[in-house]
């Protein structure tokens, strides 16, 4: 374990700069460029406040701006596309770079760290346009806002020890890929993002409440929209559900290290 | 001098499991036995001496890259194990990793990052690694504009622009022109002569005469020569034209250590081989440029539709001289029948210069020896040319010169 960190210490520079390339390459070539970043969660937040605004908009208790339901989607889509990004890059990650890991000798831990590192800057990027737009709808943030501190590590967390679990199973059954594809958008769904979990029957209610991804987004909803501090316990759950899945990843990761290039 | 690299009884075995299931249950704890093993590369043994440079040669799928993968260090060995003093750099598949988005700039940045270099050491090296490379304004520009020999500039001068221990170089380097293709010879040999050890893995045997001083042969995962690059390049050789009944023989000559090859069906057998001067007696060593004949009696086993008779004169180094074979001056024999015997006697100038030469015959059927081989033997004759009465020279060709001097 203290071999991966020094590891990891020796190609710091290595990581910082391929986090730069990343996102420089993103957008290569693009007008608009790391606009982009932004641009796309906050126009799917437009369809959904288009599409679902009259629905929707009247079921927020204790609100008073107008534009209560564009926040809570706002609020709930930061969480979720950090988590979905970090996710969906981790899972095709040794598979993309099978090339590089045959060939070169280099701490296969700094891959899934750069896409972490990419996710989570273009992540506060979108934070910062959707503090802008809070501004620009009259929605001033309040100071629990700093829960944000703790909230975002831990999406963090989660979202990395999930997708390095799944992108090394993807290497040896490739199957994962694909169903991680279909499970994404359903367990978006599940979470209430563009709903309010208040709209669910009871025994689904039950279900949402083992979605770590539930605690999440509403910790996010009741910091960015109501000001309120979360539920510790709930934030809690989820630090500890985090932290297993970081462990088990790195278990599993130490396991794997060794027979992976042989079925790349 | 203890060796930079010993690899020591080394194999590499593919699991497959009956069900990924079980290999996953294999990193929690539970012992599961694989369904299957296929072994790649078994009981490799041999080490590499610091500025020592070794070709590993063999056919396609008898494990080179899988022993270069473990050499490096991304293939772990199943058994055995490698030992490595020092940075290995490998000049494998050039401009891989390489960002087609990022400038030629950034990408070197990028692998040299990659290889474990901080950022310091690599601002301190761009100047030189431009300067190698030599592509002028490109360098600051998008790679995806670059040409494939401008990739492979730029790749060659990263990957080398620190001094390995250990250098791999791969088929890579027949890429590019003429004029860099020197330069990144220059710069190999630079290397060795600064002892960086050198592995050569090529297809093109004359690379591997050129640089090295050691062959391996890898067949079929194993490891079936060690020694000096013409011996092996001569079994290998053997090896790719040997046939289902073939045999290949191989024969200490007497003296100073060289070793014969004989492969082939022996459908067709050299008997006799001899150098005969003008007078047609049998010499052994030979003016320069004196007019001299080889006679080759060959004696027929087998019924054989079409006989190529062909011969090779290769320099003690065992360089290629002159070859050619009857397909290629019209003089195929055809419809041969057993126990019958054919003389094929050939004329020319001994142009050579000084030295030891040797001749290798090759009976077949077409203009290659890959179709069917009925023998291909290799230092079937040696003989001996020495400068008795032309002005001295160095070379291995006698051009005569003729000097024009105006004042």
């Amino acid at each position: 374990m203290q071999k991966l960190f020094k590891a990891v210490w020796m190609y710091r520079h290595f990581i910082a700069s391929s986090i730069r390339n990343d996102l420089r390459m993103r957008f290569a070539r693009s007008k608009l460029g790391g606009l982009w970043m932004i641009l796309q969660p906050l126009a799917q937040v437009a369809i959904y406040a288009v599409v679902l605004s009259r629905v929707m908009g009247s079921r927020l208790p204790g609100t008073t701006n107008e534009y209560a339901y564009v926040i809570y989607l706002i609020a709930g889509m930061v969480a979720w596309s950090l988590f979905a990004e970090t996710v969906s890059r981790c899972l095709t990650i040794f598979v993309d770079n099978g090339n590089l890991l045959k060939k070169i000798v280099f701490p296969r831990i700094s891959l899934p760290l750069i896409v972490a590192g990419s996710a989570l800057t273009s992540n506060l990027l979108l934070l910062l346009a959707a503090v802008g737009v809070f501004l620009l709808v009259g929605h001033a943030p309040t100071w629990q806002m700093a829960w944000l501190l703790i909230l975002i590590p831990v999406n963090m967390a989660f979202s990395v020890g999930l997708g390095l679990i799944l992108g090394i199973l993807n290497v040896f059954v490739r199957d994962v890929g694909q169903v991680m594809v279909v499970v994404l958008q359903l367990w978006f769904w599940m979470t209430p993002i563009v709903y309010m979990p208040s709209i669910l029957p009871g025994p689904f209610r039950t279900v949402i409440e083992c979605n770590p991804m539930y605690y999440i987004a509403s910790g996010f909803q009741d910091v960015m929209l109501y000001g309120t501090a979360p539920p510790l316990e709930n934030v809690g759950y989820v630090a500890v559900a985090a932290v297993v899945m970081l462990a088990l990843a790195l278990a599993m990761f130490r396991r794997a290290n060794a027979e992976m290039v042989d079925v790349l | 001098m203890s060796p930079v690299l010993k690899v020591s009884r080394v194999g590499k075995a593919f699991q497959e499991y009956a069900s990924e299931l079980q290999r996953f249950a294999n990193w929690f704890g539970l012992v599961i036995r694989p369904a299957s093993q296929h072994w790649v590369l078994r009981d490799v043994s041999f080490s590499v001496a610091p500025g020592e440079a070794v070709g590993i040669i063999g056919q396609n799928g008898a494990g080179k890259s899988t022993l270069l993968k473990m050499i490096t260090g991304t293939l772990p060995p199943t058994e055995g194990s490698v030992e490595v003093v020092g940075r290995i750099s490998a000049i494998l598949e050039l401009g891989m990793g390489f960002n087609p988005e990022l400038t030629g700039r950034q990408n070197v940045y990028h692998s040299a990052g990659l290889m474990g270099f901080d950022r310091q050491q690599i601002t301190c090296a761009i100047h030189e690694i431009e300067a190698f490379a030599e592509i002028g304004e490109y360098f600051d520009q998008a790679v995806r504009t670059y040409s494939s020999g401008m990739q492979m500039r730029v790749a060659f001068a990263v990957a080398t622009a620190f001094r390995p221990a250990i250098l791999i170089v791969d088929e890579a380097l027949s890429v590019g022109d003429a004029y860099f293709q020197h330069k990144c010879f220059e710069r190999i040999r630079s290397f060795q002569k600064e002892g960086t050890t050198l592995l050569i893995v090529s297809h093109d045997n004359s690379a591997v005469q050129a640089l090295c001083d050691r062959a391996v042969l890898l067949d079929r995962g194993h490891l079936i020569k060690d020694g000096a690059p013409s011996e092996v390049i001569d079994f290998y050789n053997a090896l790719i034209a040997e046939k289902e009944n073939a045999t290949v023989s191989v024969n200490q000559l007497d003296g100073d250590g060289a070793v014969q090859t004989i492969s082939g069906t022996g459908e067709a057998v050299v008997g006799e081989i001899s150098l005969h001067d003008e007078n047609g007696d049998p010499v052994e060593f030979i003016n320069v440029g004196a007019p001299v004949e080889l006679r080759v009696k060959v004696r027929i086993a087998k019924d054989i539709p079409r006989l190529v008779f062909g011969y090779m004169l290769k320099d003690r180094f065992g360089k290629q001289m002159f070859g050619t074979n009857t397909y290629h001056t019209d003089q195929v024999e055809s419809d041969l029948v057993a126990g019958s015997e054919v003389v094929f006697s050939t004329s020319f100038n001994a142009n050579l210069g000084a030295g030891s030469y040797s001749v290798s015959t090759a009976l077949v059927s077409t203009d290659t020896h890959l179709v069917d081989n009925f023998e291909w033997r290799d230092l079937a004759l040696v003989f001996t040319v020495s400068n008795f009465d032309k002005p001295y020279f160095v070379g291995s060709n006698w051009m005569p010169p003729v000097f024009k001097v105006t004042k």
